[in-house]
């Protein structure tokens, strides 16, 4: 007799019924649970085991697939990384462009194979070290970068056709991105051969991480700007890395990251097809940034679910071309998961959180410091971040194979979850209007803010453990070393700056920045008049005050 | 009617991270006080102006951006400044414990850094309210 | 004169503060300064600015308050939110749409809970406006909560209320609450930068039209606090209302409705004080809804007996 597969999946049913009011009620009569509920951080109930049951609908071919073939669920390229490890990209900057450039140096001896760029709070929002505005935050999160001099600086030493950059700037992003494309080219580097990121993704700062400058509109405006310059011009370049980051930091849960990251990409897709710009142009482009916080599933499940979710949507809107499909992702371990008491403890988390990333097929990493609820990373905390991606890479055997998690039943199961349920808010942004009206509506802030006030209610009542801050606690915090910034940086980089607006040749610099205003006011691609302005020694501030006449800034509204 | 706690809660200079202001001022109002929320990208003089027309019992400062020692310093001065020395100022956010010394000395009372219970913070305003 | 009383009719910001700070809490002593600064109150203009949550209220007073400012005039505002009828606390963000006017002397901003006040405007808010009025405000913007009694009730506080709707309110003018289209003295379409601007205009007139008000066609502006447009007509409409008011001496008739309303309420708290006071009623009123209770009494006769009581 023939028994088909049905047949089996029926025992197997009948089976764990057996099991469960069995083997499973006798063990918890004898030892009560842990919990009552066992929820993962997406409020997501999660069952004491997972069966064939849970994946039965699953076909391989159609809803798994193969590596670098559709859906992609199990990876964009065939092979990962036997073919290529991740990239170690440590994000990092302080001070001025000096003294990050020496730590650059640091990381690329140690065996980092990535740049990566962290700005200063003023150049986050396009102003120079010296405005008003700035005072107490000069290099205090980041480096300081005002002009083209500073960019040179900061890549000293450094071949920036043989390593790629990923720059986290927003606001004034295109602007960050001519100085990077100048300095190239001072150093007789053409745009076709440099590569890296900017993450350019002003959605989700209006969503998380206020990092805005101008409103919506122009902002999209200058995103699609640097689309078309970018797969025109400068083909290795990622013009976008679309963030959940950012948002889970803000305190989302994995399926509101997931969802509203997912969201806003879709959202520019579809502002680049509106202006005419083909999809399979500049969709290979597109790049993402996931968080990897403390539910090791779950996090997998979410890179899978993302990649099988993007394939199906680019698909849905007539990309053709396979890199189209791709959703290529850096990761960073989640900043607010680290926790001030115990700082050495902070090891063990980065970890776990960098295994996740790993096992979900992240092509760029970073690994956060131990004392980064402290202060910037110090050379040592940074290192040892650094050696625990070296030693998953060369030590843990989890690179042998192409997504060793595919076909658990439990992290198929929760793959699919995690893409149902961000279906679900696909389909309430849809109603609200889409992405754009949803946010000046505040649904992503309110769902976040819910989110995050649950979350610390949890830790506050001790539902949910953090160690070291509500169990196992010290009395004495061990003491480590912190970062010291040189003094004498702001002075620097404030004389810099009045020696660079005195010599440059100034008539040439405001006739850039007249033009460019020009071109602002109208619709043609700024890129060329910002890269004449940066070229010339325009400051960043100067560059920017152009662009926030023209544009406006944005207010946000209050949302708890 | 009762006399209610107010507290402005405020974010001085470019830092965008409001996610523990804005939770900090959500359990303020959940333990019945009055919470003026002002809102990112205050300078000293917005801040200390604002507290003065809310007439507020409490000022407290949340930062994470590493510029607490001149910006957290600007408001105590400028509260001494106008005498509004029976405000209690208050602060959170990313402060290395080495820093908390110098800025008591400045004027604000406590420093609440990462991982502290909302509760320690209502409590401690609760208790070392000055009017 | 008390020396509170002083600095608030000499503008000072501190002590107006100060003294809000008092009547909101019912301290004694400010009956006396209060008192004091009535005779200094009455060049105010009071508009009232009410509407649907989410309606930019907010940043449509703030845009006024910027071109009251140019003319030269003093601008109070205060900014009302709910307080949690489970806590007793409130969360009070207007303020964040008006950040830059926080360092403007001529200019005084306040926010205040409603306090638990069982719908309707709290009685404080009589009060402050007295304050803001006293202290030499020529100008006195109040935007309520957008939501319950005191959306209506604002009529009669204000001199001029305006009713702020959006574009495209999902079906039509019609599913807003009855009692908010009737106080209002002019209508204002907010982001009007929005699509559905001319169809809620129609709407508005349509409704207008049926309306059988000979004396005075109430306007419609159209404004986009974001874009800064319509303001300047806005401003030109509340003018107009004024002067309306002041030629058919329906302004009279509307501070009088404003005083009736306030010593109303004045008495009305005196007296739940009083009937709450542990020492005074609280024991007779607590042993008479025994009582009720217990059907040994009737609310009537309660309500007989206590206020024999206080008439005596």
């Amino acid at each position: 007799m023939n028994i088909t597969e049905k047949d089996i999946m029926e025992h197997i049913s009948r089976r764990h019924i057996e099991w469960e009011h069995q083997t499973y009620t006798k063990a918890i009569k004898e030892n009560p649970e842990r919990k009552k509920k066992f929820k993962n951080l997406s409020e997501i109930d999660i069952k004491n085991v997972y069966t064939p049951e849970d994946i039965k609908d699953l076909e391989y071919l159609d809803d798994i697939g193969f590596p670098g073939e559709f859906p992609f669920l199990r990876s964009v390229h065939p092979n990962l990384y036997r073919g290529r490890l991740w990239t170690m990209r440590q994000f990092a900057g302080f001070g001025s462009a000096e003294e990050t450039n020496k730590r650059y140096h640091y990381l690329l001896r140690h065996g980092e194979t990535g740049l990566s760029v962290a700005f200063d709070y003023p150049t986050l929002y396009g102003y120079d070290t010296d405005h008003a505005l700035a005072r107490g935050e000069f290099g205090k999160c980041g480096v300081a970068i005002s002009s083209l001099v500073d960019m040179e600086l900061l890549f000293h030493g450094i071949p920036l056709d043989k390593i790629t950059t990923s720059m986290t700037i927003n606001g004034p992003a295109a602007i960050i991105w001519a100085m990077y494309i100048a300095n190239a080219e001072n150093q007789g580097i053409s745009k076709e051969k440099i590569g890296g990121t900017i993450q350019n993704d002003i959605l989700k700062e209006y969503i998380a991480q206020k990092s805005y400058i101008f409103p919506p509109e122009p902002s999209m405006r200058l995103i699609v700007d640097t689309f078309e310059y970018g797969f025109k011009n400068v083909p290795k370049w990622n013009t976008i890395s679309i963030s959940g980051y950012h948002i889970r930091e803000a305190g989302s849960t994995a399926v509101q990251e997931l969802a509203f990251t997912l969201g806003d990409g879709v959202e520019y897709v579809k502002a680049a097809m509106k202006r005419g710009l083909s999809i399979d142009d500049f969709a290979p482009r597109l790049s993402f940034f996931f968080n990897a916080h403390n539910d090791f599933f779950e996090e997998i499940a979410k890179y899978r679910a993302a990649r099988r979710i993007w394939a199906k949507e680019m698909k849905a809107l007539g990309a053709k071309k396979t890199r189209s499909l791709w959703m290529r992702f850096h990761t960073q371990t989640a900043g607010c998961s680290l926790t001030a008491q115990q700082p050495e403890i902070n090891i063990v988390r980065v970890t776990l959180q960098a295994l996740a990333a790993v096992l979900g097929g992240t092509q760029s990493l970073h690994t956060n410091s131990m004392d980064e609820a402290l202060a910037l990373p110090s050379e040592k905390a940074v290192r040892i971040a650094l050696r625990t991606q070296q030693i998953i890479a060369e030590e843990s055997g989890v690179t042998s194979t192409v997504d060793p998690l595919g076909g658990s039943y439990y992290v198929e199961w929760l793959t699919d979850k995690m893409e149902e349920e961000t279906y679900k808010y696909f389909d309430r942004v849809e109603r609200l209007g889409g992405v754009i009206p949803a946010i000046e509506k505040g649904f992503f802030q309110r769902e976040i803010a819910e989110s995050a006030y649950r979350y610390q209610k949890e830790i506050d009542t001790s539902q949910r453990v953090i160690v070291g801050v509500n169990r196992y606690q010290l009395e004495e915090q061990p003491s480590i070393p912190i970062l010291k910034m040189d003094e004498k940086g702001e002075d620097r980089q404030n004389r810099r700056l009045q020696k660079l607006r005195k010599e440059r040749d100034n008539p040439r610099v405001q006739s850039h920045l007249q033009q460019l205003r020009k071109a602002a006011e109208g619709t043609e691609n700024l890129m060329p008049y910002l890269l004449n302005c940066v070229h010339s020694y325009a400051t960043l501030g100067e560059t920017c005050q152009v662009l926030r006449d023209v544009f406006g800034e944005y207010k946000e509204q209050a949302i708890y | 009617m009762e006399k209610k706690i107010r507290v402005l809660v405020a974010k001085p200079g470019l830092d965008g991270h409001d996610r523990g202001a804005k939770i900090v001022a959500r359990a303020l109002r959940d333990a019945g006080m009055e919470v003026v929320y002002t809102g990112l990208h205050q300078t000293a003089q917005q801040i200390v102006n604002t507290a003065m027309q809310e007439d507020v019992d409490v000022v407290g400062l949340s930062l994470l951006s590493g510029a607490h020692m001149t910006l957290f310093v600007d408001v105590a001065i400028l509260l001494k400044e106008k005498q509004m020395d029976d405000v209690l100022l208050v602060g959170g956010g990313i402060i290395p414990q080495e820093d908390v010394p110098r800025l008591k000395k400045a004027g604000i009372a406590e420093v609440f850094g990462p991982g502290t219970p909302v509760e320690e913070i209502v409590s401690y305003i609760k208790k070392n309210v000055k009017r | 004169m008390t020396q509170l009383a002083e600095k608030v009719i000499a503008g000072d910001h501190r002590s107006i503060a100060r003294l809000i700070t008092q009547v909101e809490n019912d301290a004694p002593d400010a009956v006396e300064t209060m008192k004091q600064i009535h005779p200094h109150t009455g060049q105010a203009s009071v508009i009232g600015v009410t509407g649907v949550m989410g309606s930019g209220k907010s940043s449509l007073i703030f845009e006024l308050a910027l071109v009251y400012r140019v003319e030269g005039k003093k601008v109070g505002i205060i900014a009302i939110d709910p307080t949690s009828p489970f806590s007793g606390g409130a969360l009070l963000g207007d303020r964040i749409r008006m950040t830059e006017l926080s360092t403007d002397e001529g200019v005084f901003i306040r926010s205040m809970g409603t306090r638990g006040m069982m719908g309707g405007l709290t009685s404080a808010l009589y009060d402050v406006v007295e304050i803001l009025d006293a202290a030499g405000m020529n100008i006195i913007l109040i935007e309520t909560v957008g939501v319950g009694q005191d959306e209506v009730d604002i009529v009669k506080i204000a001199d001029t209320t305006l009713v702020v709707l959006i574009p495209g309110l999902g079906d039509s003018v019609q599913t807003i609450k009855a009692g908010l289209m009737e106080i209002a003295d002019i209508f204002v379409v907010n982001k009007a930068d929005k699509p559905g601007v001319e169809q809620t205009v129609a709407e508005l007139q349509s409704m207008l039209d049926l309306v059988n008000n000979l004396d005075r066609r109430i306007p419609i502006v159209a404004t986009s606090a974001k874009e800064k447009k319509g303001i300047d007509q806005l401003t030109a409409r509340i003018a107009e209302h004024q002067a309306y008011l002041k030629d058919t001496q329906m302004f009279e008739q509307r501070r009088r409705q404003r005083y009736e309303a306030e010593l109303l309420e004045i008495i009305r708290k005196r007296l739940m004080d009083f009937i709450f006071d542990e020492k005074k009623l609280k024991t007779t009123v607590d042993c008479c809804i025994d009582q009720i209770a217990k059907k040994e009494l009737d609310p009537y006769s309660a309500a007989d007996q206590i206020l024999g009581k206080i008439l005596k």
